[in-house]
C-alpha cells in the first residue's frame, strides 16, 4: 500500500482542486470525466488484473446503467432512491446474463464474447427510437436526491464522484483480499489448481463479472448525470476498448493503476485536441509506444521506484 | 476384509477404436498405499482422469467412500475426500506457499464467498496451512513465492496442498517424475513418513520408490490390469516380469 502513494495523491488532488481555483465549469466537467472513467476503468481493472478477464465489453454495463437513467428519466422517474439501484442493478443483470455464457469461454474466446455482447447492446441501444436513438437522449435534469436538485451543484456533484471513485477502489480492493478474491486470483493464474482444492473458478468468476458489471452501472448512473445526455456511444466498442487501454496504460497488476491510466488519458486526450485538428494521429500511435515501453504500466513506473 | 475407500469397477475408455481403459477393476483399502505402475501407453494417465473426473468413463463405475462418484466433477470429488497431485507440478507460482495451502484450507473450511475480510489474515486458515507446510518439511519456506521453490520444494508443497483438504484418499501421479536422486530420497521419505495416516493411490514410475512403499501394487498394460499382489508376488510374477520389468527382473 506504501506504493500507493501517487493515486492517493491525485485523489486528494482531485478533492483540493474546486478549492484552489479549480472550480470552473470547464474543469470540473473534465475532473468527472476522469473520475467516472476512473470508476469504470477500477473495477474493470477488478477483472482483467484480480481475475484474468480480459472483456471486451465492460462499457456495454457502464451503458446500461447510463440508458437506465435515461429511460427512466423519460417516464418521469427521476428519484435517485429509485434510479440509482435501477442503473445498478441493470448493469448487474446484463452481466449476470451474458457473464453467464462469456465465462464458459476463455483467452481469445472471451474477449471476443464480450465484445460481441456489447455490440448487441450497442445495436440495441441505437434502435430505442422511443429514447432517440443513434441520436441519443437529452436528460430533462440531473437526478434527484431525495427531492432536492443536490447534483445539480457543480461541487456537491464534483464531491460525490470522488467519493464514488474511491469507494469503487476500496470495495475492488477489500474483495481482491477477501476469501473470494483469493480464489478468483488462483484461478487466474492457474484454474485447475482451484479446481483440485475442492472449489469451481466458474461460480467465482460470475459473481466477480457481476459485482465488476454492477461497479459499472454506479459509473453509468454518474455518466449520465455529468452529461445529461445518454447516447449508444457510451455503450460502443471503442469505447470497451478505451476502459481496457486506461487499464493496461495504468498497470494491470494494481488496481489504482486504472486511476492513473485514465488520468493520462483523459489530459492526454484533453491537451492533444487542443493542439491539432487531427490529434487521434498522434494520440494512437503515443497509447501503442506507451504499452510496449511501460511494462507493467504507470502504476509498475511507480512502484519499480520503490524497490 | 475391510470396506474397500476407492473401487474400480469395469472401467473402459475407447478412443476410437483404441482402448484406453480396458475393464479396470481395482480396490484401495483404507490405509494402503496400493501403487499402480505400467509401462508408457499403458493408460495410467487416463485412468488418473477417470478416477479424478478429468474424463468420463464410457462404461463402469467408480465408487468413493461408499458413494459411487462417476458423474462427481474433480472440485466435487475433492470435496467429498479425493485429493490428488499433478505429474506435472500445479501450484499457484505468484503466491507465497503459505497463501497456496492457505486456498486450501479455506475450501475445506467454510465458504470461500466471504467478501469482506482479508484471507490473508485469517489465523485459523494460516495454522492450517503452517501444520501441513510442517508435515512436508516445508514450514521454514512459508513466505517464499511459490514460484521461487525448487522443483522438489514444489512436489513437497503440493503434497501439503493435498493434505490441507484433509483427504480420505491421497491419489499421487508420479510424484517423483523430474526429481534429482537428492530430491528422489528426500520425497521417498516424505511419503514413507505419510503412509502411516494416508491412505494412498500412488502412480509411479520409478520402481524402486513403489517397491520400498507400497503395500500392494497393480500392474496395468495396454488399459488392463494384469496382475494385483504385494511387492513380493508381483516381483515374481512371470507374466509382470515378461510384460514389463523384462526378462532379468528387477
Amino acid at each position: 500500500m506504501r506504493e500507493a502513494w501517487l493515486p492517493l495523491a491525485v485523489l486528494i488532488a482531485l478533492g483540493a482542486a474546486p478549492l484552489l481555483g479549480f472550480g470552473g465549469s470547464y474543469e470540473t466537467t473534465l475532473m468527472a470525466r476522469t473520475m467516472i472513467l476512473g470508476m469504470a476503468a477500477v473495477s474493470l481493472s477488478f477483472l482483467v488484473g484480480g481475475a484474468g478477464l480480459a472483456s471486451l465489453g465492460h462499457a456495454a454495463s457502464v451503458g446500461v446503467g447510463a440508458y437506465a437513467v435515461a429511460i427512466l428519466d423519460a417516464h418521469g422517474v427521476t428519484e435517485a432512491a429509485r434510479v440509482l439501484p435501477v442503473a445498478v442493478g441493470a448493469a448487474a443483470v446484463f452481466s449476470l446474463a451474458t457473464g453467464a455464457i462469456a465465462i464458459r469461454t476463455s483467452g481469445v474466446h472471451f474477449i471476443m464474447i464480450t465484445l460481441a455482447f456489447g455490440q448487441m447492446a450497442f445495436f440495441t441501444a441505437s434502435s430505442l427510437a422511443a429514447y432517440g436513438g443513434d441520436d441519443g437522449y437529452t436528460l430533462y435534469s440531473r437526478t434527484e436526491v431525495l427531492g432536492t436538485r443536490l447534483l445539480e451543484d457543480r461541487l456537491a456533484f464534483h464531491y460525490i464522484c470522488l467519493g464514488a471513485l474511491a469507494l469503487t477502489w476500496a470495495v475492488c480492493a477489500m474483495l481482491l483480499a477477501s476469501r473470494f478474491g483469493r480464489v478468483l486470483r488462483a484461478a487466474r493464474e492457474n484454474a485447475q489448481r482451484v479446481e483440485a482444492v475442492g472449489l469451481a473458478p466458474y461460480s467465482f468468476r460470475l459473481v466477480g463479472y457481476v459485482l465488476a458489471g454492477a461497479m459499472g452501472g454506479l459509473a453509468g448512473f454518474l455518466l449520465a448525470n455529468a452529461t445529461e445526455f445518454v447516447s449508444p456511444a457510451s455503450l460502443s466498442w471503442q469505447r470497451s476498448g478505451e476502459l481496457l487501454f486506461m487499464v493496461i496504460l495504468g498497470g494491470a497488476g494494481r488496481l489504482w493503476g486504472a486511476i492513473l491510466g485514465a488520468l493520462a488519458f483523459v489530459l492526454l486526450e484533453t491537451w492533444l485536441a487542443q493542439q491539432m485538428q487531427h490529434w487521434k494521429l498522434v494520440f494512437g500511435p503515443l497509447l501503442v509506444l506507451a504499452v510496449i515501453f511501460l511494462r507493467g504500466g504507470l502504476s509498475g513506473l511507480v512502484a519499480r521506484r520503490h524497490g | 476384509m475391510a470396506e474397500p475407500l476407492l473401487r474400480l469397477d469395469g472401467l473402459r475408455k475407447h478412443y476410437g477404436g483404441l482402448a484406453v481403459t480396458d475393464g479396470v477393476s481395482l480396490e484401495v483399502l483404507p490405509g494402503e498405499i496400493h501403487a499402480v505402475i505400467g509401462p508408457n501407453g499403458a493408460g495410467k494417465t487416463t485412468l488418473i482422469h477417470e478416477i479424478t473426473g478429468i474424463v468420463a468413463p464410457d462404461e463402469g463405475r467408480v465408487v468413493f467412500a461408499g458413494q459411487d462418484v462417476t458423474r462427481f466433477s474433480l472440485p466435487r470429488r475433492v470435496r467429498a475426500g479425493l485429493a490428488r497431485t499433478f505429474q506435472i507440478t500445479s501450484v499457484v507460482a505468484g503466491f507465497t506457499a503459505r497463501a497456496n495451502v492457505a486456498l486450501a484450507a479455506q475450501a475445506r473450511s467454510g465458504s470461500s464467498f466471504r467478501f469482506f475480510r482479508p484471507a490473508a489474515s485469517e489465523r485459523r486458515l494460516n495454522d492450517a496451512a503452517m501444520q501441513a507446510l510442517a508435515e512436508v518439511g516445508l514450514a521454514d519456506r512459508a513466505d517464499t513465492p511459490a514460484g521461487a521453490l525448487s522443483h522438489g520444494e514444489k512436489r513437497a508443497l503440493e503434497l501439503a496442498i493435498a493434505l490441507a483438504t484433509e483427504p480420505r484418499l491421497l491419489l499421487l501421479d508420479e510424484p517423483l517424475a523430474g526429481a534429482g536422486p537428492e530430491e528422489t530420497e528426500r520425497l521417498i521419505a516424505l511419503l514413507t513418513r505419510l503412509k502411516s495416516a494416508y491412505t494412498i493411490l500412488l502412480v509411479e514410475h520409478d520402481m524402486q520408490a513403489v517397491f520400498a512403499l507400497a503395500d500392494r501394487i497393480s500392474v496395468l498394460v495396454y488399459g488392463r490390469v494384469i496382475a494385483t499382489g504385494t511387492v513380493a508376488e508381483i516381483r515374481g510374477n512371470p507374466e509382470v516380469r515378461a510384460a514389463y520389468l523384462g526378462e532379468d527382473g528387477a
